[in-house]
C-alpha cells in the first residue's frame, strides 16, 4: 500500500513528467487507478457488476454467439467448423420448414383476427362500469393468471373429441354435433388459437384500460360541444388517443405469436399429420429432439431467420403507420 | 340533444358523459351491456377454475361420464392426497417454490442494483450499458434458446455444467431487460434532493441504495416481483431443457409428463393443486397486478 504522502510525490512527479513530453505523448494525471477509486468509481462497478455479468453471460454472449453458430456446424465433442450458408440451405430444403412457415403464418392470422379486436372492444366497454369495475377486471384477468401449462393441459381435456368431452356436452345442449378438435387437421389450428386468445385477452385487455383512464376528459368535452355522439367520440377520441398503445399491442402480438410453441407442444406436438408444426416446434425438434447429437446450426440459422423477418416487420410497420399519421 | 355545458364536469371521466348518463337511451342499454359482458366473464374467466375444483374432487367416472354434472355420486377427496403423495405432486410443489424464490431473488438483485447504478451513480458507461440492455428487449427470445443453453453447458469461469443446477434457471432469468428498464425508470423519477441531502450527510453510495432508494422503491419491487414470481412459475420450455433430472423438476415441466400414466381424477387434482398458489397470489395482490400490467404496456413503449 501507498502512504499519501508517497501519492502525492507520485501524482506531482507525474505531473512534472507531463510538462517535460511532448503534446501528443501526455498522460492524463486525473486519471489514475486511486483516483478513479476515491471519486467512486469502484462502488459504481460493485453495483453495474451483477447486471454486466447476468446480461454478459446469459444474454449479450449467448446473442452474439447464436450469429456466429449459425454459419458453422456444431457438435459437443470436436471443434466448430464455419460451413457458410449450409445451415441456411439445409433449413430451406427441408419441406417441412415452408409447412411450418404456414403454419405459423395460420396461427397469427387466425390470432389476429380472432384476439386482437376483442381486448380492445371489452375494455372500451369496461371502461364505462360506473359500478363493481374492480369486479370485471379480476375475472378477465383471471386466465392469464393461471400457469399457461395447467391451462393448456386443461383445455386438452375440454377437446375431448368424444361426445362426453366438455365442449362437446356444451355443443350438445345447442343440438350442435360433437366436433373432433384437435384430432382433425383442420380444427386443429383454430382450437390452439382459440386456447391461446383466452389466455391472453385479458392481459391486453389491462393494458387498454390502463391507457384508456390516460385520455384527456377535455377531448370528450370538446367533442360534445362539436355535436358528437357516442359512436363519434369512440371513432374521432377514444380510438386515435389508443393509437400508440394500438401499435405496441399489435407488434407484441406478431412477435408473440410467430413463436407460438406451447400450445402446438402440448396439445397436439406438430400434429395430427404436421397441420400444427410451428417454426418454433420445428428449432426445437432440430436441435433437441435428434437422439445422434443437435443440429445446432440449423436451429440458430432458423431462430435468426425469424428473428431477423420479426425486427423488419417491426421496422416496416412503424414507418407505415408514420406516413399514415403524417399525410 | 343540448350541448349545454353543466357545472358538474367531472374530471376522470369517461366516453359517456354525465348528462348521457341520465338518458334512460343510454342507461338502459348500457347497462343491459354490461350484465351481459359481466355474465360473459363469470362463464369464460371463472368457470373453467371451478370447473377444475369441482373435477379435482370428483370420481373418475363421472369426471369422464358427466362431466358437466355437479357430484352425481359424491366426492373423491382422495385424489388430492393421492396426487401429493403418490404423484409426487408435493416434491414437484417444493421443487416449483424453490425456482420461484430464487429466480425472484436474482431478478430483484439485477435489476435494483443495475438501475441504481445507471439511473443514480451514472458512471460514464452507463448510456453504453442501458443501450445494450435495451437493445435485447428487441431480440425474440428464440434466438437465446439454443446458444443459452451451450452456455450452460459449458459456463464460462466456471469450469463445470450448469445442467441439473437450479443456477441453470435461476441466473437466466436475471437477465430480464423489462425489469432493469422499468426499475431504471422509476429510480431516475425519485426526486434528487434526497440524494444530495443523503450525501451531505455522509451517506456513501451503499447507504444511500439500502437505506434511501430501496424503501422509496416499494410499488415498484411490488410490480417486478408479482411478475417475476408468476412468469418462474410458469416457465415451461427453459427448466425442461435444463433440468432433465425428474427429481429437481418444477410442476410444468412434470404435469405434461406424467398425463398419460395417471389417473384422471388424480391429474385434474394435480392441475387445481399447481394452480392453487398463482391464483390465491393474484386474489391477494390484484391492485399490484392490474396496475403493474397497465404499466407493462407503458414500458414496453
Amino acid at each position: 500500500m501507498l502512504t499519501r504522502a508517497e501519492l502525492t510525490e507520485q501524482a506531482a512527479a507525474t505531473g512534472r513528467a507531463a510538462v517535460s513530453r511532448p503534446a501528443a505523448e501526455r498522460v492524463r494525471p486525473r486519471r489514475t487507478p486511486i483516483t478513479w477509486v476515491r471519486r467512486g468509481g469502484l462502488s459504481k462497478l460493485v453495483f453495474t457488476l451483477p447486471l454486466l455479468v447476468v446480461f454478459g453471460v446469459f444474454s449479450w454472449w449467448p446473442i452474439a454467439r447464436s450469429v456466429v453458430m449459425s454459419f458453422q456446424r456444431t457438435n459437443l465433442v470436436t471443434a466448430p467448423l464455419f460451413v457458410g450458408w449450409q445451415n441456411f440451405e439445409y433449413v430451406f430444403h427441408d419441406p417441412i420448414f415452408w409447412v411450418a412457415v404456414r403454419n405459423t403464418g395460420w396461427f397469427a392470422l387466425l390470432a389476429l383476427v380472432f384476439g386482437y379486436p376483442l381486448p380492445l372492444v371489452l375494455a372500451v366497454i369496461m371502461s364505462e362500469v360506473r359500478r363493481l369495475k374492480g369486479l370485471f377486471s379480476v375475472l378477465a384477468y383471471l386466465p392469464v393468471v393461471m400457469p399457461p401449462v395447467v391451462s393448456v393441459l386443461l383445455w386438452k381435456f375440454f377437446y375431448d373429441a368424444r361426445a362426453e368431452g366438455v365442449f362437446n356436452t356444451i355443443l350438445g345442449w345447442a343440438g350442435i354435433p360433437p366436433q373432433p378438435w384437435i384430432q382433425s387437421t383442420v380444427a386443429a389450428m383454430p382450437s390452439l388459437v382459440l386456447q391461446a386468445t383466452w389466455a391472453a385477452a385479458g392481459g391486453t385487455i389491462i393494458i387498454y384500460l390502463a391507457a384508456l383512464t390516460s385520455v384527456a376528459p377535455e377531448l370528450y368535452d370538446a367533442a360534445e360541444v362539436d355535436g358528437a355522439g357516442i359512436w363519434g367520440k369512440i371513432w374521432h377520441v377514444t380510438l386515435p388517443q389508443l393509437r400508440g398503445i394500438l401499435f405496441i399491442t399489435l407488434i407484441l402480438q406478431i412477435i408473440g405469436t410467430a413463436q407460438v410453441f406451447l400450445q402446438p407442444f402440448l396439445f397436439t406436438n406438430g400434429g395430427p399429420v404436421d397441420s400444427t408444426t410451428t417454426i418454433l416446434l420445428l428449432v426445437y425438434r432440430y436441435a433437441f429432439t435428434n437422439s445422434l447429437g443437435g443440429n445446432y446450426g440449423a436451429a440458430t440459422a432458423l431462430s435468426l431467420m425469424l428473428a431477423v423477418f420479426l425486427a423488419l416487420m417491426s421496422v416496416l410497420y412503424f414507418r407505415l403507420t408514420r406516413r399514415w399519421s403524417d399525410a | 340533444m343540448t350541448t349545454t355545458r353543466t357545472a358538474h364536469m367531472s374530471t376522470d371521466r369517461t366516453i359517456i358523459s354525465e348528462t348521457d348518463w341520465k338518458r334512460p337511451a343510454v342507461r338502459i342499454p348500457t347497462t343491459v351491456l354490461h350484465v351481459v359482458l359481466l355474465l360473459l366473464l363469470i362463464v369464460v374467466g371463472l368457470l373453467p377454475l371451478l370447473w377444475l375444483a369441482k373435477s379435482a374432487i370428483t370420481p373418475t367416472q363421472d369426471t369422464l361420464q358427466h362431466p358437466m354434472a355437479l357430484f352425481p355420486n359424491g366426492f373423491a377427496w382422495a385424489n388430492l392426497a393421492h396426487a401429493w403423495n403418490d404423484v409426487h405432486i408435493g416434491t414437484y410443489f417444493v421443487n416449483t417454490i424453490w425456482v420461484t424464490v430464487g429466480e425472484w431473488a436474482v431478478q430483484l438483485i439485477v435489476a435494483t442494483t443495475g438501475g441504481y447504478a445507471l439511473a443514480v451513480l451514472k458512471p460514464a458507461y452507463a448510456k453504453v450499458i442501458s443501450g445494450l440492455v435495451l437493445a435485447t428487449l428487441f431480440v425474440p427470445a428464440v434466438v437465446l434458446l439454443v446458444p443459452l443453453y451451450l452456455t450452460i453447458l459449458h459456463p464460462p469461469l466456471v469450469g463445470t455444467s450448469l445442467l441439473n443446477t437450479y443456477w441453470a434457471v435461476w441466473l437466466p432469468a436475471g437477465a430480464s431487460a423489462f425489469n432493469v428498464l422499468l426499475v431504471m425508470r422509476f429510480f431516475q423519477g425519485l426526486p434528487t434532493e434526497v440524494f444530495e441531502a443523503a450525501e451531505t450527510d455522509g451517506a456513501g453510495p451503499f447507504r444511500l441504495f439500502w437505506s434511501i432508494v430501496l424503501p422509496m422503491s416499494r410499488p415498484i419491487l411490488g410490480v417486478v416481483s408479482v411478475f417475476g414470481i408468476s412468469a418462474a412459475w410458469a416457465d415451461f420450455l427453459w427448466p425442461m431443457l435444463v433440468l432433465p433430472n425428474q427429481q429437481i423438476q418444477p410442476l410444468s415441466v412434470r404435469l405434461p409428463a406424467i398425463a398419460s400414466q395417471t389417473d384422471l381424477g388424480v391429474y385434474l387434482a394435480a392441475l387445481a393443486i399447481a394452480s392453487l398458489i398463482p391464483v390465491v397470489i393474484f386474489l391477494c395482490f390484484q391492485r399490484t397486478f392490474l396496475r403493474g400490467g397497465g404499466l407493462g404496456g407503458a414500458v414496453k413503449g
